[in-house]
């Protein structure tokens, strides 16, 4: 199931604790998924359903997970067990080209 | 998105970590964001609509910060050091709003309008108690901090940083929890300043502790960084020179240095090769950013410095004097007078664009319609993409057809041996319009006339920019964030100097 996202939107796994937040968004609507199943937004209740498999391979906070040929970027508030996804696709994490400190 | 995010993640992740004061009693990222969270309520229910900030540095800035970013009300930390005039007009506009200050400051905030005003010892009384209460989900959108920018003479504009820039630019800039709990910065910008602001975002996102020098003194920095073993420190250019003679003097070595940023204004070529020269194991970083970007949109790296340090190639020496390169998360362009992109070599203004570039005031946006940012600042791109920044466009010399840079003749007059500091403004000329003056400081013990710094320019650069008056003084009029008060020295010498007095 596809869902239009916006940068700045919170959602959430419903299979995990993962949560995470947009960075960059697609013009068109994504198939979104954390352990294999649809997040939802931030707050929301949901009864967890299992962890699929192959879609179990965790999320780190701080991390950033992104699809560049779709122009998506998730960056993970929370930590998780289940992986995130658009469809079946597991989402690299973006490497991090650490600038040195300016502030 | 909300700043306060990256301090729920900081605590999420290192909950332990001492994220603020000293390494000995500091507070831990678990507890500030306790405090934050304490005070979000308090100022929820004091029904304000902005949380200033009156005072120095303390531990109770990231607290009220943080704070109002739960709370969802703009913060907005004000200059301690305006005239009461301007003073005024500031509380004016954030009127409704609460200020938190010092002790000393009560007094005369009250004269200048303020109607609440709570000292920083009030305000932890009223959050010493733990409080159960959710917090209003806060809209990107919203305004995170209002900040008065710099105008040194005019009225200041109030720019508006929304939390979506500011957490744009610090997520796609700073690497979450990159840093070693050894490490800690030195924090001694004032906190009206958009460095003082973004310093307590990334190094809190970054896991470096940050300790505050509330007012900046040579020695004590000096003393603070060894005692604290400070890592990191970010520095406007009329500190450094102080700190590295304070260094000297004292013969105290800071072992535990190993970064040093600087930015806010231009910082004299031969001081950074001193510092190169005097500390090679400490990182540069010259950032190169505005208030209306969130701060840094481009930066001369530590190995930017190095390499052009040991280069005998001119052009590759010559990008000591740059800002280094755009962040790869921005747009940067130098456009000319008709909005034209120019290209390598090419003088123009510098525009910029990206999710951090808010480029907006109180009252109205500045960006183009397709998201520029016109910085107001001249600048050029050397071949290899470096930017080169030279000066305010408003303080541009137009003198005759001729538009000359301040910022171009003060780096050839700082090269002369005997000059450490020099100021390059236009005064009025009936004959020209605007002439070429200028105002020195030597170094100690050094000596030069007028004549001698005249020719030493006019050998270097056209006749046109030589300076017809060179007058010396101890020192140079700088605002507390290192800008160059070029328009109060504008002033006293076009006074000293009547149009068609002048020459040239």
């Amino acid at each position: 199931m596809a869902i239009q996202l916006k940068a700045g939107m919170r959602l959430r796994s419903q299979t995990d604790a993962c949560e995470v937040v947009v960075v960059k968004a697609p013009a068109d609507a994504v198939d979104l998924r954390c352990g294999g199943h649809a997040l939802v937004a931030a707050g929301e209740e949901a009864s967890p359903p299992g962890i699929e498999v192959g879609f179990d391979g965790g999320t780190q906070l701080g991390k950033r997970y992104a699809d560049e040929e779709l122009g998506l970027e998730l960056l993970c508030s929370k930590a998780g067990e289940g992986s995130l996804s658009v469809g079946e696709t597991v989402l690299e994490i973006k490497g991090a080209k650490p600038l040195p400190a300016s502030d | 998105m909300n700043i306060a995010m990256l301090l729920e993640m900081a605590a999420e992740g290192d909950p332990e970590r001492i994220v603020l004061g000293p390494h000995d009693g500091g507070i831990s990222a678990a507890e500030l964001l306790e405090r934050a969270r304490r005070a979000a309520i308090f100022f929820t229910k004091t029904g304000t609509e902005v949380v200033g900030y009156f005072g120095l540095n303390s531990d109770t800035l990231p607290v009220a910060l943080f704070g109002a970013a739960l709370a969802g009300i703009p913060f907005s930390p004000i200059n301690y050091r305006a005239p009461d005039e301007q003073l005024r007009g500031i509380l004016a506009r954030v009127a409704g709003g609460m200020m938190i200050a010092d002790d000393d400051e009560v007094e005369r905030l009250g004269a200048c309008g303020a109607a609440h005003v709570i000292t920083k010892g009030e305000l932890a009384a009223a959050t010493s108690e733990p409080v159960e209460a959710e917090h209003p989900f806060v809209d990107p959108e919203e305004i995170a901090v209002l900040l008065f920018t710099s105008g040194t003479t005019s009225e200041p504009k109030a720019a508006i940083l929304r939390h979506r820039h500011l957490v744009s630019y610090i997520i796609g800039s700073v690497e979450f929890l990159g840093c070693s709990p050894a490490e800690a910065q030195l924090i001694c910008v004032p906190p009206y300043h958009i460095a003082g602001m973004a310093a307590i975002l990334s190094s809190l996102y970054a896991g470096r502790r940050i300790m505050y020098l509330p007012t900046f003194d040579a020695d004590e920095w000096v003393a603070t960084a060894a005692a604290e073993h400070v890592t990191h420190a970010m520095v406007v250019p009329t500190m450094l020179g102080r700190i590295l003679g304070a260094i000297e003097s004292s013969g105290t070595s800071l072992p535990a240095l190993r970064h040093l940023s600087y930015g806010g204004g231009r910082m004299p070529l031969e001081l950074v090769e001193r510092t190169l020269r005097d500390m090679p194991q400490v990182d540069l970083v010259n950032a190169y950013g505005l208030t209306e970007t969130s701060s840094t949109i481009a930066m001369l790296t530590p190995e930017d410095h190095r390499e052009a340090f040991a280069s005998e190639e001119p052009a590759v020496r010559a990008r000591l004097g740059s800002v280094g390169r755009p962040l790869p998360s921005l747009e940067v362009e130098v456009r000319g007078e008709d909005d034209s992109v120019l290209g390598p070599n090419e003088k123009g203004e510098i525009w910029v664009r990206g999710e951090q570039v808010a480029g907006e005031y109180v009252g109205n946006t500045v960006l183009t319609e397709d998201g520029w940012f016109r910085t107001r600042d001249a600048g050029w791109f050397d071949d290899a993409g470096f930017l080169f920044v030279e000066g305010r466009l408003d303080d541009v010399i137009v003198r005759g057809a001729e538009n000359i840079s301040p910022g171009e003749i003060e780096e050839v007059l700082m090269a002369h041996p005997a000059v450490a500091e020099a100021a390059v403004i236009g005064i009025p000329d009936t004959e020209w319009g605007e002439a070429v003056a200028s105002v020195v400081v030597l170094h100690p013990g050094a000596q030069a006339t007028e004549a001698e710094l005249q020719r030493w320019v006019r050998e270097r650069l056209r006749s046109t920019k030589m300076p017809c008056v060179v007058e010396f003084r101890p020192e140079l009029p700088y605002s507390p964030t290192g800008k160059l008060l070029r328009r109060v020295l504008r002033q006293e010498l076009a006074e000293a100097n009547p149009a068609g007095g002048a020459g040239s």
